[in-house]
């Protein structure tokens, strides 16, 4: 009976059915309360700190779109953030500062730059890919240092915050705390659901095999890059957050330490999750945070965590958790 | 006399110095099952590999349903209806069977820049899948991760995989390589049932599988074409016997 075998496949699909709802629902349901909590001790001080984790977490979900589910390590996508950031850094210099503008020019932005670069970028694969990732994130941070009308090496202040539609919604702290946690739900939703999606299958596909694929009739390279702009975007995205929330833009966005930070975070969380992608940022984060407050050297602490997660917990902390899960929990 | 599903026209392909597809034309007519055999190294997956746009030919012209596809990339010869299976199985270890049936299916659906829905659940894809998974035999491993399937059912699932493209020419490249004495008969059952209802090209060197198979047979020496006839005559030709036939029949 097709209905009955259908039922089926949908179940072998869902290989950690726990996770696929717990797992996401923890992490927005605590970063929905924190606000709350933070209210009755370091309010700003949390609300700051989460907002980060949260700006980077839009960034290194869209990283994970591709590493984990293209296979493509693209070693650049601090330029996607960059790229956004200084596209609200720069309309707000110009006067215009509201988001209704803002936001979709740093996203079409960060699109345009991942489809003329995707191109190039694309041809390549391996270790060749990672390098030209890299070398067109460094191209475009060395433009940000020369762009001398907006602050050139030493970044540019943004007045205020962007309006939206004219009102200054974004101006109290806990209101754009609210807006970014929106935007990395709907990043979150919209790639949870594109994955799975025919193109999405389509992706994971050509990871597995891409000679199968073209030999279905599959072109991967230009799904590829497709996925390349979604991701470029959503990069995009992150930017406009960033420098809404710090009010600031640096070149220092799009370092290639940036960029390495991003692969860290999916690392860390679990590559091919994109759950793991918004944990990882926020370990990363939140280690660099209380590890540096403690050491001064705080990567010399940092970088053997990281080995030993890398080497003994397969699939990242989103791994680790399953295999506790799988030990304690229902042995 | 009705038109040949694939011609072949002075192919060449030299890799370095070495000749290997040496001016090969050949017509593969409608309905028949087209064996190309020879010894190894003898160019028979390199021409394949060209039939199927995985590399590029040096020269020479492959017509394809009386369109000249020497030029087209193996996605858009797949979407013409030339459809392979791999001498080393060429699956997607990691998803479900019905899945890599299903993904076949879908892109001859063409529409695959959809973002949303969950593609795995969608029976107008899953069901043609499975009707495939059925013909070659595997239907009741459906939902098995495709990497845990025996090497046989490998097979089968590729051969379903080149069903659900509803192909008009099927490229077989060695399928019975690597596989037991047991699901070799079994596999020839299975193309004995889908060779009537497909054009097939079968590379193989199971000589006892070819002869129960092909309408006609090539032999390919030296990525040369050494004679292309009815399998009677090419067993029976003296100069395939030296050359090939001779140390296989023992």
């Amino acid at each position: 009976m097709p209905g009955a075998t259908l039922a089926a496949t949908s179940e072998t699909r869902l290989r950690h059915p726990a996770r696929d709802l717990v797992v996401p629902g923890l992490i927005f349901a605590a970063l929905a309360l924190l606000p709350l909590a933070a209210a009755l001790s370091a309010e700003q001080y949390l609300i700051d700190l989460a907002g980060r984790v949260m700006i980077f977490a839009v960034a290194a979900v869209a990283l994970d779109l591709l590493v984990g589910y293209c296979g493509l390590i693209s070693f650049g996508h601090a330029a996607f953030i960059g790229i956004g950031a200084y596209a609200a850094g720069i309309l707000s210099a110009q006067g215009i500062g509201d988001a209704l503008v803002a936001l979709p020019a740093a996203v079409i932005a960060s699109m345009l730059f991942a489809w003329g670069t995707g191109i190039i970028c694309l041809r390549t694969r391996g270790a060749y890919f990672i390098m030209i990732t890299l070398a067109f994130g460094q191209m475009v941070y060395f433009i940000a240092t020369s762009l001398a009308l907006y602050g050139g090496d030493n970044g540019l202040t943004i007045a205020a915050r962007d309006t939206i539609a004219g009102f200054a919604l974004l101006k109290s702290d806990r209101a754009f705390y609210y807006v970014t946690l929106g935007c990395l739900l709907a990043t979150y939703l919209f790639s949870r659901a594109l994955v799975a999606s025919r193109f999405g299958r389509v992706l994971r596909g050509g990871r597995e095999n891409a000679t199968r694929m073209a030999t279905i009739g599959f072109d991967v390279q230009r799904f590829r890059l497709i996925a390349y702009v979604i991701s470029g975007g959503l990069g995009g995205l992150s930017g406009f957050l960033l420098a809404n929330s710090t009010e600031f833009v640096s070149p220092a966005y799009m370092s290639w330490q940036r960029s390495g930070e991003l692969i860290v975070m999916v690392i860390l969380g679990g590559v091919g999750t994109l759950d793991g992608a918004i944990i990882g940022s926020a370990a990363y984060l939140l280690s660099e945070e209380w590890l540096s407050g403690m050491i001064e050297n705080w990567k010399v602490v940092f970088g053997p965590l990281l080995v030993l997660v890398v080497l003994f917990a397969r699939g990242g902390l989103i791994g680790l958790s399953s295999q506790l899960w799988r030990r304690f929990g229902h042995a | 006399m009705p038109d040949p599903v694939l011609r072949l026209q002075g192919l060449q392909k030299h890799f370095g110095s070495m000749a290997v597809t040496d001016d090969v034309t050949l017509d593969v007519m409608p309905g028949e099952t087209h064996a190309i055999i020879g010894p190894n190294g003898a160019g028979k997956t390199t021409l394949i590999n060209q039939l199927s746009g995985l590399i590029a030919p040096d020269a020479g012209r492959i017509l394809f349903d009386g369109a000249d596809i020497t030029n087209l990339p193996p996605q858009a010869r797949a979407l013409h209806g030339l459809a392979r299976s791999f001498q080393i199985t060429s699956i997607l270890p990691g998803f479900p069977v019905v899945e890599n049936v299903a993904l076949a299916v879908q892109a001859r659906a063409g529409s695959s820049l959809r973002f949303f829905g969950r593609a795995a659940d969608e029976a107008a894809l899953n069901r043609p899948a499975l009707a495939a998974l059925e013909q070659t035999g595997i239907a009741d491993r459906a939902h098995v991760r495709a990497g845990e399937l025996s090497h046989g059912e490998k097979r089968a699932l590729e051969f379903a995989i080149a069903l659900a493209m509803e192909p008009k020419l099927l490229l077989l490249d060695e399928p019975m390589a690597g596989i037991g004495r047991e699901e070799t008969e079994r596999l020839v059952e299975l193309l004995g049932r889908l060779k009537k209802r497909f054009t097939v090209i079968l590379v193989e060197h199971d000589m006892a599988a070819v002869f129960a198979l092909a309408d006609r047979i090539s032999v390919l020496i030296g990525g040369r074409i050494l004679m292309t006839g009815a399998p009677e005559a090419v067993r029976a030709d003296p100069q395939v016997i030296a050359a090939y036939l001779g140390e296989q029949v023992e």
